[in-house]
Parts: structure tokens; sequence; C-alpha cells
């Protein structure tokens, strides 16, 4: 029954890493920019969010709609004045760039709210559980969770095929300059797609900063959750990477399950076999 | 009528003079020991050996293409080699740190058949998984202390040299050895028809790949080689410690985001720039160290500014400006003689 048990709770964990993952593959798709500071980001939004509830007295679900906007407007201004002179065919700048925006933001988080792990309470929510047949319980909040996430990929994947601004995303992956040609402003339409990331980053952020505690220090780790779940969904696909996610989050909850000390391992393991079986990922999408 | 002989120069004027001040430098350098004091001694170690990273790591990014945020994979992998081999089997530093460069090197042979599978940037991010995984396995061997680390044994440090003084002098020779080895081994290497095939792929892959470069095997023997090198001096930085934990060995910030923020403001791509870089970075931080984070704030804003700026360093503004080259790599033309009849 704990092997079922951890294999439940950990397709509900793959939720949160499909939403680390998504904001990721995002900006990949559109203009094959790869953010190392992602993982700080999602930290950064936990923190806002920490904040927030702090100041206002406000439950972490309803901070959800200041930190999101405020993540998106920080993801719009840093695309168009940092990141979109980093774009070309070298691919040094926009990994440097963004290397450097990781190291600045996790000393600028350490010096604001020092290393201390925090945590945000969401009250009675956090320990409500629902009994399955079979002496499982579920969560509320992962299953939100989780809920979350399925709502936040299927809303990219609907932005992404069936909007106006969807159209222009493909557009500019597809062909910058004749985009261009055609009338899109690909500077603005970048600074979109990194508002849209940076926005799913912040629920990610939220959620994270609810599930555990952080610290300035762990966004590298959630980075690389993310693009473990995105490498072995396959790239470019938004619900592979959602069930890249899944497969991460269970394997590691197996791994803990055969010895505590094996859990990150044991995800890391995964992604490896998927990487030397399926180069590609399970159900790749694009190059 | 006049018919002039041309010849092909690799030297210049400014290269020899170069060779002849650093041959100089390195005399002194040799002689530290008997004129520096000990902690001035220990800074230069921590200089040459962030020096042999850098290099190593400019060598991989700056030619090969190759832009790795795991490198601390290799050098905590060299430093744990180093204490297993002195623990397990009470082998002396002196003969382990090859034997650890080897051991490295060996162990990049799978890790690079798996992670060249992935391209540009998410090659970079795989890099960072190998270093997670071998941080997370070393924290799983109880018998090299687990997550907590553990110490060299006295007894190995001991054998090294009989005196306290010539214990110091010795690592501080080993690190100033190493530096020197990695700058000849990777100027050797980009003066050879390998270094050629290199700086053809790094300056277009497709153009050298219809010359009939092998473009995997290149990268492949690089990054095999730059991770026996680094794992090297991963072995040296953990002997001069005399402790090692799996967070210190595998550190992305200590071994990889100061070793690129390096290369990044001496200048990638050249020999020049990360001895240059070692040397702004080292004044930096003698500087700000009193700072802490804010230190390491202006570190990553000076490295974001220079990059999109002065994408090729220090070195790169110094080099447009006057033709400079220390390390003689390109090649010129000079007229030999002239005849006239």
């Amino acid at each position: 029954m704990d092997w079922i048990n951890a294999i439940v709770q950990g397709v509900l964990l793959g939720g949160l890493y499909a939403l680390f993952a998504a904001g990721l593959s995002l900006i990949f798709g559109v203009m094959r920019l790869v953010n190392i500071a992602h993982g700080d980001f999602i930290v950064l939004a936990a923190f806002l969010g920490l904040s927030i509830t702090t100041a206002l007295g406000v439950s972490p679900l309803v901070a959800l709609g200041l930190v999101v906007p405020l993540m998106a407007a920080i993801g719009y201004l840093l695309q168009r004045g940092v990141l979109n002179q980093t774009l070309g065919d070298d691919i040094l700048p926009p990994l440097l760039v963004t290397f450097g925006l990781s190291v600045i933001i996790q000393n600028g988080l350490l010096e604001i709210y020092s290393a201390d792990p925090q945590k945000m309470s969401a009250g009675a929510l956090e320990t409500a559980s629902i009994s399955v047949p079979g002496g499982i319980a579920i969560g509320v909040l992962p299953l939100l969770m989780f809920v979350v996430a399925v709502v936040v990929i299927a809303g990219l994947q609907w932005v992404f095929y069936h909007s106006a601004l969807g159209r222009a995303f493909r557009a500019v992956s597809d062909k910058q300059d004749i985009a261009q040609l055609m009338g899109l402003n690909k500077a603005h339409v970048f600074g979109l797609a990194m508002a849209l990331s940076l926005a799913v980053v912040g629920v990610a952020g939220v959620f994270l900063g609810i599930r555990t505690s952080f610290d300035p220090s762990i966004g590298p780790g959630r980075l690389i959750f993310g693009f473990e779940a995105v490498i072995i969904g396959g790239l470019g696909n938004l619900w592979g990477t959602l069930i890249g996610g899944i497969i991460l989050g269970v394997s590691q909850n197996i791994g803990a399950q055969i010895n505590p000390g094996w859990q990150l391992l044991a995800g890391h393991i995964a992604f490896l076999v998927v990487l030397a079986v399926r180069p590609r990922g399970l159900f790749p999408r694009i190059d | 009528m006049s018919e002039s002989t041309y010849s092909i120069s690799r030297s210049s004027n400014a290269s020899r003079t170069a060779a002849i001040i650093g041959l100089l430098v390195l005399i002194a350098l040799v002689a530290a020991p008997w004129w520096a004091g000990r902690a001035d001694l220990r800074l230069l170690s921590e200089v040459f050996l962030y020096l042999s990273l850098a290099c190593l790591w400019n060598l991989l990014a700056g030619y090969a293409g190759l832009v790795s945020v795991g490198q601390q994979a290799f050098v905590g992998f060299g430093g744990y080699m180093l204490f297993a081999l002195a623990i397990f089997t009470g082998m002396s530093p002196l003969a382990a740190i090859p034997l650890a460069g080897i051991l490295g090197a060996l162990i990049a042979v799978p890790v690079a058949l798996l992670i060249f599978r992935l391209r540009g940037a998410y090659f970079a991010i795989g890099t960072w998984v190998i270093a997670e995984v071998f941080r997370l396995s070393f924290a799983q061997v109880s018998a090299l202390g687990g997550g907590s680390g553990t110490s060299l044994p006295i007894a190995v440090v001991k054998s090294m040299a009989s005196s306290r003084s010539m214990r110091e002098a010795t690592t501080y020779w080993l690190a100033l050895g190493m530096a020197v080895v990695v700058l000849a081994s990777i100027y050797l290497l980009l003066r050879s028809r390998k270094g050629l095939a290199l700086t053809a792929i790094r300056d277009s892959e497709v153009a050298s790949q219809s010359f009939g470069i092998d473009i995997w095997r290149n990268k492949f023997f690089v990054y095999v080689g730059a991770a026996g090198l680094t794992a090297m001096t991963g072995a040296l930085i953990f002997l001069q410690k005399l402790r090692i934990s799996p967070d210190a060995a595998f550190s992305v910030n200590d071994w990889t985001a100061f070793v690129i923020f390096i290369v990044v403001i001496g200048g990638i791509g050249t020999l020049e720039g990360p001895i240059i870089g070692v040397i702004v970075f080292f004044l930096l931080r003698e500087l700000l160290a009193d700072l802490g984070t804010t230190y390491l704030l202006i570190l990553g804003l000076v490295a974001i500014v220079v990059m999109l700026k002065a994408p090729k360093g220090i070195w790169g503004i110094i080099k447009d400006r006057t033709g400079l080259e220390v390390f003689p790599l390109s090649r010129r033309v000079v007229k030999t003689k002239t005849n006239q009849e």
C-alpha cells in the first residue's frame, strides 16, 4: 500500500514540476532561449508571495492575484531591457547573462530575506485530505496544485494554438525575419512570451512556497527539475512536459520509498535513462 | 621588376617579448616560497588553481563550443578520488593526483556519451544534472563521510614532506605546476592540427564539417581531456583544503560561476583572457570580500554588462585596439627579402 501511495503522491508532485517546466518550455519554443535563472525566478516568486501574505495578511492563494501580474511585468521588462540584446546565432550570451542573473537574484534575496528557510501558510487547506478507498489519503492542496497545473498547461496549449498571440509566437519561432516583415514586432512578441513564462513561474513559486519551506539557494534545483521534465516529455510538447513532470515526481517518491537519501538521485537517474534510451524525449515535437 | 619572398611567421615581437617576461615571472614565482609569506603562498596557489580551471573552461566554451555549467562535477570527483586513494590505499598525494586525473578522464567518457545527446543550452543544464548526480552519490558513501564529508588522514599529509613549511611549499609548487601544464597543453593543442580543427569548429560548424572535420570526435576529445585536467586541479584544490564535503566539492558557485565570470570578464575564446580575468577577479575579491553577498551581486552585474557591451572581454578590447597577441596562435605573412633585378 505504501508503494501505491508513493506513486499517487508522486503523480501529484509531478504537477508542480510541470509548472516549473512549462515556462521554460514556452520560451525555448518561441525564441530558443534557455533561462538559467528560471529556478531563481520561481524562488523570487515564492518570496514575493511571502511578502504579500505577511504585509496584507491574506491567504497565499489570494496573493497569487498580485504575484502573477508582478512576475509577468518583470518578465516583459527583463526581455525588452536585457535579454533581447543577447539573442542571435551565438548561444553563449543568453546563457551567460541568465547565469549572471541567477547569481544576482540568489544573492539579492539572501541580502533581503537572509538564508533562513521560510514557508507560506495556507491555513486549514494544508492539512485537509480526501480519503480514497484502499486507505490512501489524497491531500487537498497537492490535488489542487495538480489541477492547477493541468489547467495552466491546457491554457498555454490553447494560447499557443488557438489565439492571435499564439499565432505570433509560432510565427516568430518559425522565422523571425519573415514574421517581422508581416508586421509583428518580434521584440514585443518575445517580451510577451517571457511575461507569460514568468506568470506561470509566479503560480509555480507560490505553490512551491505553500508546499515546502524555501530559501534563496534552492533555485537551481528547481531549474533542474523543470529541465528534466521538459527533456523527459520531449521538447516543445506541453502535455509531454506534464507527463515528464509526473515521471520525475513518481521516480523521486519511489526512490525515497527505498531509501530517503535516494529521492533526488532516483529522479536524476530516471532522466538519464530517458536520455540514454530516447534522447529526444518520450513525445518530441520540435528538434 | 621586383620579386618578393614571403614566409609565414607565427611569432611577433610582442610575443617574443612576452615570452621572455613570462619566463622571468615564472622564475620569480617558482622562487616564491623564499620571498613570500605563508598567506601570500596560499593566495597565489588559489590564483593558479582558478587560472587552470578558467583556462580549461575557456577551452570547452570558447573553442569547442561546449558550454558547461557542470565542471564542478570533475573538480569534486578529482578531490574525492584523492581522498579515497589516500584513505583506502594510503597512497601519497603526489601519486594520487595524476591518478585522480586519469580517473576523471575515464568517468568523463560515459558522461560525454550521454550528455552529448543534448545541444547548446540544454547541454549546459545536462552537465549540471551530472554534477548533481555526483554530489548526491558521494553523499551516500559513508566511508567518505557521507553528507558531512571527511578529512585527509594526517599520516598521508605528513608523508608529503617532513616540515610544515616544506609541505606548504610543495602544495604551492604543485598548484603552479598545474597552471603551467594546463596553459602549455592548451597552447600546444591549439597550435596543432587538432587546434586548427577546433578553431574552425568554433567559427563555423557547418563549414568545418564540409572540410571533413569530425565535429563529434573533436568535441569528445576536448571534453574528456578537459575533464581529466579539471579533476587533477580539483585534487589539488582539496589537497590544499585538507577537508572535503559533497557541498564544497560540487559547489556550482565556487567551481563554475566564478570560473565563468573570470573567463567572460577576461575575454572568452582567447588564451590571454583567463589570465587577465583571474587577476581582475582576485583584485576585486581582495577589495570587496568584506561586502559578502554584495560582492557576488557586483560580480554578476559586471559579467552581464561585459557580456552585453564587450562580449570579447577585456583582452578582446586590448586585442582589437592594438593587435597584440601574447600567445602566438595566428599566422601572419612576413616579407623576408626583396630581390631587385
